[in-house]
């Protein structure tokens, strides 16, 4: 048994609550990552179940324009790679490079939002028209949620750092949020692939 | 820090450190998981009781045919809230009871990894049960079957609040499900004590792990479909709505893509407490653990790949359905081992029979025949004739009572003296085992014949001259019998809580380590933080062990509430881990959800906004840190002797 060769009789240091990936905190928010990826995963089930499911063309409603959700996607990856800059910076003692980062991924997921808003406002079907419909909206929905509840993280995190919570050595709460945050990205690409990209190739 | 031996350990200092103070204070803000799970073990306890009289009322109108002492609304409410009562907040919550409790105890640790978490997932629980069982208040309790199938569902056919409640109502249990599962699996990976490497646990930790990352996959799959349902009747979506490009299909996919594992996930953990008792009263190690822990996992992932197999009767494909039926057969397979596992264990042992030894026989009895007519089932042809019969009512009584209810009155006979400190009676205790036994088999055995002569399920009466009548009768009075052996159990259980035998630390004479602190345990469940060498560290002596454990000296961790974070394969100290003092959030955040679901099930939107804004500020408050004084880590340095 490998431990036993291990297990010299030299004393030995420990941390206390070490803020690294081996925390607890992180497999938490791995955890719910992966929980919510599942979440994600049934319905975009859903989506192709039913695409395959239809009668006639698919979707129903036309194509989905990409003049909006093209730029959007741009915009939410950016927003995580200023999240990635701003998370480097604090691990290396730059509070300039977390504040200014987590300001730009603020803004750039809000505008993300803001165009999620005209998208919809441009739609002429809603989400009682057809089971389509419901998809369309329920999906983008529930990602753009979890894009709003990254931005209250996002406040929350930021107020912290103004509160001098943060250091190179302590910041678990930026890597969270950081985790969260290029989840829901990745999310959006699944949801675009499946959603906006997919009907154009069948 | 130094080896310290227990007599010296500061166990007043500890006491001060971990004790939750009494009063109503304490009550709402206690995060000891022993608290926990005894609150656990009886709050699913008392759902036992209702779904249990829910059954009754069932049983005494279908005694006769032609019976009406219910109305047909007032049956569909009964035998579905049987079904949501018994499946979601009996059987598993009273699983989680038990890992709640023995968990720390096991693994040497002296909490869970997230002790606030624990409160939150146990508050939760409550609430949700509060909330789907507050539907008979208002007389609209759920009335589609415990799976609520499509169309009938649909608002067009069930305009009532009642779906809405079970909708709702899941979704909620669910938030309890998850964030236990993940605190589970993180307890697991970190918290275990030093040496004890992943073939040393405790097969239970195995059971609940497996079952803990199930629930982590498939739970959010009863959420989606739930939320899709709630929105199809509330904002007039069309997920389930065959006329306007919707499935009804779809609703059956994704309920049984959570619905069979969530089988897995109240048995395996039941199955593995039997693992954990039947080598104490057969006085030798488990035997073939290895492949009994693998035979869990790989049972719970085949679980994933059967669901199609609670619909071959919806004109699948022939090639789907032999699929489904081919792995539903391979899963026998997989759930065979541990049987074969403890017959070798009990045929090489001395069984000592003591209660718990008797429940866990009838057990082993039980999940045969449920094994058996599950297989029948799994038949594409036999399941066509028998679905949606009395036959599938039987089967799953097997499956469910057989193997969730006689596994836990066993532990409920064995680790209630390690939490009350006093012994259930020996005598009362066969009476309860023989009534229930007995009771079970009386009610359920006929109910496969009953269903052979065709008598369907979720019928509120029947016909005279069917000739369904005698067996109905005879299934009534032994679902009567099995009833008095529950609650000859609540006499025996009082009884002993006033007068029972002083159980001391070990009375089983138990190999594993939660039986080496005292009954009940302390608050800080160990003076010294035992290091581990064996999967039996209290038999290592007559097992001929060539290291033994260091049980009675070890480190004391005494700065405050803290325990061993350690490697994940083989348990190798890392760090110490500070642990959260008692907290208010866990109950406020649950409060706030319990103010969300009945706003969004009244649509009184200013309510369930309200319910939201209370989550945020409650979950700001919970992760806001407490020790900020200084922004750099205190990096104290802690030592302790590494190993013999």
């Amino acid at each position: 048994m490998a431990i036993q060769g291990t297990m010299t009789a030299r004393p030995f240091g420990l941390p206390i609550n070490p803020t690294d990936h081996r925390s607890t905190g992180w497999w938490g928010m791995v955890l719910v990552i992966t929980t919510e990826a599942a979440f994600f995963a049934y319905f975009i089930f859903s989506y192709f179940y039913l695409a395959s499911m239809a009668h006639g063309s698919w979707p129903p409603e036309g194509m989905p324009a990409l003049t909006l959700a093209l730029p959007n996607t741009i915009i939410l990856l950016v927003s995580s790679l200023t999240f990635w800059w701003a998370e480097s910076g604090i691990r290396h003692g730059s509070h300039t490079r977390l504040r200014i980062g987590m300001l730009l991924t603020l803004l750039l997921g809000i505008a993300f939002l803001m165009i999620q808003g005209v998208e919809y406002s441009h739609k002429h079907f809603t989400p009682a028209s057809d089971a389509y419909a419901s998809l369309f909206f329920t999906i983008t929905g529930f990602h753009g949620a979890h894009v709003a509840v990254g931005l209250l993280m996002n406040i929350v995190v930021q107020i912290r750092e103004w509160l001098g919570h943060f250091s190179a050595e302590r910041h678990l709460a930026v890597t969270n949020v950081a985790l969260y945050w290029h989840f829901v990205d990745a999310v959006w690409i699944v949801v675009f692939i499946s959603l906006y990209l997919s009907p154009r190739w069948g | 820090m130094a080896i310290t031996t227990e007599a010296e350990a500061p166990t007043d200092r500890l006491r001060e450190i971990w004790e939750t103070p009494r009063g109503l204070l304490g009550t709402f803000t206690t995060v000891d998981h022993k608290t926990i799970g005894k609150r656990y073990l009886v709050t699913a306890f008392i759902f036992f009781l209702i779904g249990g009289l829910e059954a009754a009322a069932m049983r005494a109108q279908l005694a006769h045919s032609g019976q009406h002492l219910l109305s047909p609304e007032a049956y569909n409410q009964l035998f579905t809230m049987h079904g949501v009562t018994m499946l979601f907040l009996f059987a598993s919550p009273i699983l989680s009871g038990f890992a709640n409790y023995l968990w720390p105890l096991m693994i040497g640790a002296r909490d869970m990894a997230y002790p606030r978490v624990n409160a939150l997932s146990y508050w939760t629980f409550l609430m949700s049960g509060l909330f789907l069982n507050s539907s008979f208040l208002v007389g609209q309790a759920p009335d589609g079957g415990w799976f609520a199938y499509v169309p009938m569902t649909e608002r067009a056919f069930s305009p009532g609040l009642n779906i809405d409640f079970y909708t709702l109502g899941l979704i909620f249990l669910g938030i309890s499900s998850t964030v236990g599962a993940i605190n589970f699996i993180t307890t697991f990976f970190k918290l275990r004590a030093p040496g004890m490497s992943i073939n040393r646990v405790p097969i239970i930790l195995w059971g609940t792990l497996t079952t803990s990352f199930a629930i982590v996959f498939a739970m959010p799959a009863l959420t989606v479909a739930c939320i899709m349902l709630f929105f199809d009747r509330r904002f007039g979506m069309h997920f389930f709505d065959a006329a306007n490009g919707g499935h009804p299909l779809l609703w059956q996919h994704l309920f049984w893509m959570f619905g069979h594992p969530w089988v897995y996930i109240v048995v395996l953990p039941a199955i593995a407490l039997a693992s954990d008792m039947i080598p104490t009263f057969c006085r030798r190690p488990l035997a073939g653990y290895t492949f009994v822990v693998l035979s869990t996992i790989t049972t719970m992932i085949l679980g994933f790949g059967v669901w199609v197999h609670h619909m071959f009767a919806t004109g699948l494909p022939q090639l789907s359905a032999d699929f489904f039926s081919a792995s539903g057969m391979v899963i026998s397979i997989a759930s065979g081992v541990a049987i074969f596992a403890w017959i070798v264990t009990i045929w090489n042992g001395k069984p000592v029979f003591k209660v718990p030894f008797f429940f866990l026989a009838g057990f082993i009895v039980l999940f045969v025949i449920g094994g058996v007519n599950g297989v029948m089932t799994a038949s594409v042809p036999f399941d066509w004739q028998l679905t949606d019969s009395y036959f599938i009512v039987a089967h799953i009584h097997y499956v469910l009572i057989g193997m969730n209810v006689f596994p836990v009155f066993a532990a409920l006979y064995y680790w209630l003296p390690k939490m009350t400190g006093r012994m259930l009676s020996e005598r009362l205790g066969r009476w309860v085992f023989w009534t229930m036994f007995v009771g079970f088999n009386v009610a359920f055995f006929p109910m496969h014949i009953t269903g052979m002569l065709g008598m369907p399920r979720r019928i509120y009466t029947y016909q005279p001259g069917l000739g369904w009548d005698t067996a109905n009768l005879i299934s009534t009075l032994g679902a009567y019998v099995f009833a008095i052996g529950v609650l000859l159990f609540l006499v025996d259980f009082f009884r002993s809580l006033r007068v029972g035998e002083l159980a001391g630390d070990n009375p089983w004479d138990a190999p594993t380590l939660e039986w080496s602190t005292s009954s009940p345990p302390p608050p800080y469940n160990f003076a010294v933080m035992p290091t581990v060498r064996s999967p039996y560290p209290l038999w290592e002596k007559r097992l001929g062990e060539r290291e033994y454990s260091d049980l009675h000296a070890g480190a004391v961790l005494d700065t405050g509430r803290e325990t061993f974070g350690t490697s994940a394969l083989d348990s190798e100290p890392e760090e110490v881990l500070r642990m959260p003092e008692d907290s208010l959030w866990p109950v406020l955040l649950s409060l706030s959800l319990l103010v969300l679901f009945y706003g969004l099930l009244t649509s009184l939107w200013w309510l369930a906004i309200v319910g939201a804004g209370g989550l945020f500020v409650t979950m700001v408050g919970w992760l806001w840190p407490t020790d900020i004084t200084s922004p750099s880590p205190p990096r104290s340095v802690v030592s302790i002797a590494r190993g013999a």
